[in-house]
Order: structure tokens, then sequence, then C-alpha cells
């Protein structure tokens, strides 16, 4: 029931990025590519995902919040780091340029996997080797 | 690059379906729907907590495009420009930045700015800007794409 109802969210998410277009990472660069606003050939759609996200999860995240505990879970894990460190702007940092070379993130190139052909493939074969390159790389400073 | 089309309405509603899912994920796992943590936590070492459950998640994601090439008839656009160098240096700098800052646009970006985390104001900022930078130079200095 537990893994169904985990498939059933995943599905929804990926569904409101088919469904916002984000999947598509033509429409993320021409969002992206502030310089075509000049050019009235900006696609300022991402602007919308983001916003119908942000209402729908802020009041949502308030009425959750008002239970003592979620309903298949003990306790609530909300990150509690309040501190701003190095980590907070080097990471984003590398992760936009990242996005901003093809268009993926990964919530879009995970969807994107078994219908985007190589192109996605081949990213997100490259972004997990990254993702364990920096989950091993303190590990590895740690034990030499 | 090709034109892509001004779609307010239809962004708005599936940014809506984001969000939802982001809710009912803090309502049933008591976790913040974020992408690149869920993903790069299936990986090793320390795998901490529900594999299964993020499995499951993961999998929901790769099976919406065949949900909607079901009900519609057809699958969603996906058109890359991008090639085999830009995908791999990309892919690598979103696997790493990700895990760095802890969090993509959907972590940070969705589930951060809705706790009003100031971590997560500085992440979106910094990769909003970043990524910017980024299709500018691509796009009209270099002219890749």
């Amino acid at each position: 029931m537990r893994l169904i109802l985990n498939l059933l969210l995943g599905l929804l998410f990926g569904l409101g990025l088919i469904v916002s277009g984000m999947s598509n990472p033509a429409k993320v660069l021409n969002f992206l590519d502030i310089a075509a606003i000049a050019r009235g050939t900006w696609d300022a759609s991402l602007a919308f995902v983001m916003g119908g996200a942000l209402v729908v999860t802020f009041i949502g995240y308030r009425l959750v919040f008002r239970r003592p505990q979620p309903l298949l879970a003990d306790t609530f894990h909300v990150p509690t780091k309040t501190r701003l460190d190095l980590a907070i702007i080097v990471g984003p940092a590398i992760f936009g340029i990242g996005w901003g070379i093809a268009g993926f993130c990964p919530g879009p190139a995970i969807t994107d996997l078994a219908v985007g052909g190589q192109p996605a493939l081949i990213f997100v074969a490259a972004m997990m080797v990254g993702m364990a390159i920096a989950r091993l790389a303190p590990r590895l400073i740690k034990s030499a | 690059m090709p034109a892509t089309e001004f779609t307010p309405l239809v962004s708005l509603a599936g940014g809506a379906m984001i969000g939802l899912s982001a809710v009912l994920m803090m309502l049933l796992n008591g976790r913040i729907a974020g992408i690149s943590g869920i993903a790069s936590q299936l990986l090793p070492p320390g795998r901490s907590g529900d594999t299964l459950g993020r499995a499951a998640f993961v999998l929901g994601l790769v099976l919406a495009p065949f949900l909607v090439l079901w009900t519609t008839g057809h699958g969603p656009d996906i058109t890359v420009t991008t090639g085999t160098t830009g995908l791999v240096i990309s892919g690598l700098l979103v696997g790493l930045g990700t895990v760095v800052g802890n969090g993509c646009t959907s972590g940070h970006g969705v589930c951060g700015l809705a706790r009003l985390s100031r971590r997560s104001m500085v992440a979106v900022v910094t990769f909003m800007a970043t990524a910017m930078i980024t299709a500018f130079i691509l796009r009209h200095i270099v002219g890749v794409v």
C-alpha cells in the first residue's frame, strides 16, 4: 500500500512536469534565455509552473503541519539547518550551470528517461555519476 | 533553438499538480519532495531510510509519460538540442551541484520556498542566476544552440 502510494505521488509529480511543459528542455531554455525578453520570444511559462506549485505547497504545508505527525511515518523530516554556508552557494551555482547547458534538472530528466531517447539516458547516467561522486568524495577525503 | 509556445494556464495547472504531490508527500511520509535527494539517496553510500518508497516514487516519475501517451494518444514534447558532450558535462554538474547544495528545483524551489527557508531562498536565487548566465553565454556569446 505504502509503495503504491509513493508510486502514485511520483506519477502525479511527473504528470505535473509534463502538463506544465517543464519536461521539455527546449521550453526550459527558452525561459532561462532572458535575452529573449527584448526580442519578444521569451517563454515565461516556467514562472507559472513555479507559481502554481508554490501557492499549493505554501498553503498545503501549513495545513499538514497542524497534524502532530504524518500519516505513514512517525515524524516530519524537515531540514533543520538554517545557517548559510559555502555549500548552499557553491552547490546551487554548479547545479545552475548544468541546468543552463541542456535545460534538464533532475525531475524532468528522470520523467523523460524512458521516452526521451538517448539524450535523456545520457544526461541521467551522467547525473547519477555526479551524485555518486559528490556522495563518495567526503568519505574518501576522510579516510585518506 | 526551436521556439516554444507561452502556456500560462496549463503551466499553472501542471505546477499545481507538482505542488499537490509535494503536499501529499509531506502528509503521508513527512518528507520533502526533492527529486535530487530522492534520486541520490538511492545510490550508495549511506542509503538512509525508506529506499523502496523512494524507488517507487522514481518509478512513478518514469511511468508518467506512458500515462499521458495512453490517455491522450501522444507522448510529451521533448526537444533536446544539446550534443552528447554537453549532456555529459551538464549531467555531471547537475548531479554534483544538487548533492553539494542539498536540493534542486523541487527541493529548494518548491518545498524550501514554501517553508520560507532562508537557505532555499539563497539556493534558488543562485541557481536561477547561474542558469540564466550560462544559457545567455552559450546562446548569444558562444552561439552553440
